[in-house]
């Protein structure tokens, strides 16, 4: 027994460190050596992964290319009023002779003219012609004059007013356009004309399909993982691979055998010819459209919705159902009194699951959905390989991205996100 | 739904065989379109559908001419190249820092957990065509678009989270107790992590290896922004042949891939139960 005086005495290592320090001290190191193993795979994912994704959020706003190639006109637009009646001053009109001068040596105003043609169809002819015939001009008495004489368009205050609009280097304009609307000539913003409201049509049908095929794999994913959770292990077992096959199967495989089955000259629509349900010349369009899109996607994400649903009915005790039954309930009631109730958690996890990954799909749409059947992921694709609209479809990808950011917080909320199970 | 007791009635007898047969018919549906590939892919006329022959059993309705095709053809012949080389790559890479990252975020003080997680493990949570227009984008900045590497570091990017995830399974049911009487009989904290540490989590990073393996060997949406014709993979090929000339070489194709997850099936299983035989739980 020591003094409870000397009691004060530091407890010490054997090399004479005091314990608290050390301990402090191996602790301080342990948490240095946790972070070297995780730093490579978070830079990793920071360069190879956050970057692009920042670039494309940036994208969505970025507009640059404007003040950067009309590097004269830009400034001095500032200083005009758009409010007005007024066309921009002389001096204007000879800042973008010289840009326009400048652009057409080095091609770029064709670039400007791209840009600026996707918020006014013709702006890009109005810059390829101006670019072809303003070399010739020779200290002119009146730029204005002179660029009206190549084209008129320049007279329209109205192109005035876009290019001012537009002169800054971010915009809205792609986020307007993402959600159908526009900056009118006046500077205030309304909806597209109706010819042009795409958008949020196909926002909306991307969700409605999302949702009917979130519903159908409820539907058929629900009953087998009954059977699956109440069968002795050695059957379900060897049922489970039934889902498991088509979970391992390449994704372009399942799209290639929906299409040599529901195709005109396809699998389904010969038997039905053979069996006599339907004439020859009669064959039933079950593909290029909503329904191939719906019937492929359903059967691509029902794993992903029986495999959740597996495990979290597995979890409930056959003994709730035979206490229900024991208490007077019918087969029926006791099921949907207490087994249903019990693999909710399953329902909802499953559901989120195949929502997300149904909203966010691309492939099966682009190959089976013809031109109905299509979802916002394939107009993204069309923005960045077609029309070259890189900045639409930047913001209809950020779009898309807040929509499932969202939804795998409801997820997170309701699963938790450490709960993904794989196989 | 064990067999029904002798004294069910009438009606419980009817629906629980007419709840059988639904389900025999959903099932039917999950694995109909994967095998119905498999004949259609010995089709001897060039259409995706049992021509009369066939369905006689005649020998000349069938053929091994789409296989002859896509043995043959150096498209599809590029394709298998390329997708190995890309898969293999991307699943080293993956497989190295997911598993280092893993062994890092299961100790227990580590700061700022579930961040850093959500951060990790974003590539799996974002839609592929977001991370490929990102990819597309940033990659053409620092002209890594239509490059190998550009398209090995997309998908390693995109398979680490399957490593991460396995891998911290295996280290969720890790004894502790082991290292450290390892180190306490007097192992080098090296020789701990090379003798207990590696055998008893090698079966989750294999796992990993393979999920990391099969994104990238399945992976078309990144692929077919981020990469070109000259890095075509086989669902590159794939794609590109069911948009333009559609021909029953994808069946027999795709029929190799089935046979190919068929064991790839088979290996994770056999792991699953090689892991959890390690550790001690014994499944029914």
């Amino acid at each position: 027994m020591t003094n409870p005086d000397t009691t004060q005495e530091i407890l010490t290592t054997a090399d004479g460190v005091p314990l608290k320090v050390s301990l402090k001290r191996a602790l301080r190191r342990k948490k240095r050596n946790s972070l070297l193993l995780v730093a490579p795979l978070f830079l990793f994912i920071l360069l190879t992964f956050l970057l692009p994704i920042t670039d494309m959020l940036l994208r969505s706003v970025d507009n640059k290319i404007v003040p950067d190639l009309l590097p004269r006109t830009a400034p001095l637009l500032a200083g005009w009023d758009e409010t007005g009646q007024e066309l921009p001053g002389e001096d204007i009109y000879h800042a973008m002779v010289e840009d326009i001068n400048e652009g057409a040596a080095t091609k770029t105003i064709l670039r400007l003219g791209r840009r600026l043609n996707f918020e006014r169809a013709g702006m890009s002819s109005v810059f390829r012609k101006t670019a072809r015939k303003v070399k010739g001009l020779q200290q002119p008495d009146s730029y204005q004059a002179e660029m009206l004489k190549i084209d008129q368009h320049w007279g329209d205050i109205n192109i005035w007013r876009l290019i001012k609009r537009e002169s800054g280097a971010f915009t809205k304009s792609h986020f307007l356009s993402a959600i159908d609307r526009q900056t009118n000539d006046d500077g205030t913003i309304g909806p597209k004309p109706e010819y042009k409201q795409i958008y949020i049509k196909l926002f909306g049908r991307t969700l409605a399909l999302s949702l009917l095929i979130t519903v159908l794999t409820i539907l058929l994913g629900y009953p087998i993982s009954y059977l699956l959770a109440t069968l002795p292990t050695k059957t379900s077992n060897l049922l489970i691979i039934l889902v498991l096959l088509p979970f391992w199967t390449s994704l372009l495989v399942r799209t290639s055998a929906w299409i040599a089955l529901l195709q005109k000259e396809g699998v389904i629509n010969d038997l039905l010819v053979a069996v006599g349900l339907i004439a020859n010349d009669h064959r039933l369009a079950m593909i290029h459209n909503q329904i191939g899109t719906v019937v492929a996607m359903t059967h691509i994400l029902l794993p992903f919705m029986v495999l959740p649903l597996f495990s979290v009915m597995k979890t409930i005790p056959p003994s709730y159902m035979r206490a229900a039954r024991s208490l007077g309930a019918t087969r029926f009631t006791a099921f949907v009194r207490i087994y249903v109730p019990n693999s909710i958690p399953g329902i909802g996890a499953g559901a989120i699951l195949v929502f997300i990954m149904a909203i966010g799909y691309y492939i099966t749409p682009e190959l089976v959905g013809g031109t109905s059947g299509t979802f916002i992921s394939n107009m993204i694709a069309y923005h960045i390989q077609g029309s070259l609209n890189w900045g639409l479809g930047a913001a209809l990808g950020t779009l898309l991205l807040l929509l499932v950011l969202a939804l795998y917080i409801l997820y997170d909320k309701i699963v938790g996100i450490d709960n993904l199970k794989l196989g | 739904m064990a067999a029904l007791p002798p004294y069910a009635t009438l009606g419980e007898r009817i629906w629980h065989y007419s709840y059988l047969a639904i389900c025999g018919l959903i099932f039917l549906f999950l694995i109909f379109p994967i095998l119905v590939i498999i004949p259609l892919s010995f089709n001897a006329s060039p259409y995706f559908s049992f021509t009369p022959e066939m369905l006689t059993f005649d020998p000349a309705g069938y053929s091994l001419r789409w296989y002859h095709d896509f043995i043959t053809n150096p498209n599809w012949q590029g394709a298998v190249r390329n997708s190995f080389i890309i898969a293999i790559f991307s699943t080293i890479i993956s497989t190295f820092l997911g598993t280092l990252a893993a062994l890092g975020l299961s100790r227990s003080n580590f700061p700022f957990r579930t961040t850093v997680m959500g951060i990790l493990l974003s590539p799996m949570v974002v839609p592929f065509i977001i991370s490929a227009a990102g990819m597309f984008f940033f990659y053409s900045r620092i002209n890594l678009q239509g490059t190998y590497t550009g398209v090995i570091l997309a998908h390693a990017a995109l398979a680490t989270p399957f490593v991460v995830i396995t891998v911290t399974a295996t280290l969720v049911g890790f004894d502790r107790s082991l290292t450290r009487s390892a180190a306490s009989l007097g192992a080098s904290p090296a020789r701990v992590f090379f003798r207990i540490t590696v055998p008893l989590i090698t079966p989750g990073v294999i796992s990993g290896a393979l999920f990391a393996f099969v994104t990238s060997f399945d992976e078309v949406v990144v692929i077919l922004f981020v990469g070109s014709y000259k890095q075509r993979t086989i669902p590159w090929q794939m794609f590109s042949g069911i948009r333009e000339q559609i021909s029953p070489t994808i069946l027999a194709v795709a029929t190799i891939l089935i046979l190919i997850s068929i064991l790839l099936l088979a290996s994770v299983e056999i792991l699953r139960r090689r892991n959890e035989r390690l550790r001690g739980i014994t499944s029914t």
